[in-house]
């Protein structure tokens, strides 16, 4: 049976990793190489590393970063942030990366999903979903929240997946930094949705977060500040996920 | 002499992971630039992502594909992975139609009806004394189902059903999981797999 995966992720600007409130408010919190050497020693499943400084210097300082963090990894690397064309994807491969991250340009050029599927393969190409609740449902966002979209979050995972997408990274903005949990009606709803795995993000604080997310339909949970700031360690959360009845690696 | 490993580099994989992984270990690594290349090089690996026609025809176009047949015979080193697993097969239901480099006498079959795909992420691999046995991390829709026989000793894996996560004979490895990004696990097979390498 697979397991249950835990990913650290790495917020990067500049070359640091950040860590921010709703995609704001980004504060200092490590060295990207560092981080990941201690990640992967504690038991981390794989690595998350997301440029989400906008800046051409921060896109230049990524690959570099991209191979920093690779020379200390024997666990699979998602990168993100940025990606605008096959180039892009092929670069970051090239670089370190075992799968590629695709958010707001497959919002504005869908087929990029497929061209990546077709180039790279289904198990590259991930889809990041930023999404926030709007009454009764959920609806897409882009350029690190600030954009809307008319696009129902529901209809968008069904559509990426058919465009041949491995795998979903769903963000909740309302959770991003808020440490109040994951939104699990949103996990529910997306992992009915969709076959390919679900990755959730927004809002851990606790084991029992991670927990829920997994109760919900996850198949694996991203998760920054709680593992950044030393108050969990990934090993101690795996053995308590354990013990709830979580196949987890251990 | 340096320590090199050949990498047949079809493109698309994910090559960066597969380098870094030997260089960890204290290996050069360096691409097959023709047939020859393939035939008498030390050491190779076929890693693989992507479509099963699209893996042979990368192959074929390189010319690799008898190369590859050959030094397979020979039991010279050679390992597979993922994708470059199931192209050592016949065929695969993933691209009907298209031959594969036939050296496993078996189909690659989509995973039963009903079973969540793709298979996505870390699963338990039962292995033989070679193998041993650990957590592997795996990317596949499709699968290995039967034994090869004919003399391939054989790791499994459970994913709904039991499917085969790697094969070995003599100094030919192939697996279904990546390890070059298994952890401790896959750079254990990897090590081992480079013991029968002559330098």
């Amino acid at each position: 049976m697979v397991t249950k995966r835990i990913i650290p992720c790495l917020d990067c600007k500049d070359g640091r990793v950040v860590k921010g409130i709703q995609f704001q408010g980004l504060t200092d919190a490590g060295s990207p190489a560092e981080l990941a050497a201690r990640y992967q020693i504690e038991g981390a499943d794989e690595l998350v590393l997301l440029d989400v400084g906008a800046s051409i210097e921060s896109r230049n300082n990524q690959l570099q970063t991209v191979r920093d963090v690779r020379a200390q990894l024997s666990i699979p690397l998602t990168v993100g942030g940025g990606v605008r064309e096959v180039q892009d994807i092929e670069n970051l491969l090239h670089s370190g990366a075992d799968k590629v991250s695709i958010n707001t340009a497959a919002v504005t050029n869908p087929l990029l999903v497929q061209e990546s599927s077709r180039a790279f393969g289904a198990q590259c190409t991930v889809v990041a979903v930023d999404t926030k609740r709007k009454g009764d449902n959920w609806i897409v966002i882009t350029r690190s929240g600030t954009e809307e979209q008319e696009l129902d979050t529901i209809d968008w995972v069904r559509k990426v997946e058919q465009l041949g997408a491995g795998e979903i990274l769903l963000t909740s903005f309302d959770r991003d930094g808020t440490q109040l949990g994951y939104d699990l009606e949103l996990l529910r709803a997306v992992s009915q949705a969709i076959q390919i795995p679900v990755i959730a993000s927004g809002g851990a604080k606790v084991t029992d977060h991670l927990f829920e997310a997994f109760q919900a339909g996850a198949d694996a949970v991203l998760a920054a500040s709680m593992f950044h700031y030393q108050t969990h360690t990934i090993g101690q959360v795996k053995r308590e996920l354990r013990e709830l009845g979580i196949e987890v690696r251990l | 002499m340096s320590r090199t490993v050949s990498i047949i580099n079809t493109g698309v994989a994910n090559i960066a992971s597969i380098q870094s992984s030997f260089a960890k270990l204290g290996y050069e690594t360096q691409f097959t630039a023709s047939a020859q290349d393939v035939l008498d090089a030390k050491a190779v690996i076929l890693p693989g992502v992507g479509a099963f026609e699209a893996g042979m025809s990368a192959l074929n176009s390189l010319g690799f594909s008898d190369a590859l047949r050959q030094r397979i015979h020979d039991n010279k080193p050679t390992i597979a992975v993922c994708l470059g697993m199931q192209l050592l097969c016949e065929s695969s239901e993933e691209s009907p139609g298209t031959k594969g480099l036939g050296i496993l006498k078996s189909q690659i079959r989509k995973f039963s009806p009903g079973i969540r795909t793709p298979h996505f992420g870390w699963n338990m691999v039962t292995g033989t004394p070679y193998f041993g046995s650990g957590y592997a991390y795996f990317a596949n829709s499709f699968r290995l189902a039967e034994d090869p026989d004919d003399g391939w000793e054989v790791a499994t894996c459970e994913h709904g059903e039991r499917f085969i996560a790697a094969v070995r004979k003599g100094n030919v490895v192939a697996a279904q999981f990546h390890p070059e990004i298994s952890g401790d696990f896959g750079f254990s097979i990897l090590e081992k797999w480079l013991e029968g390498v002559t330098w």
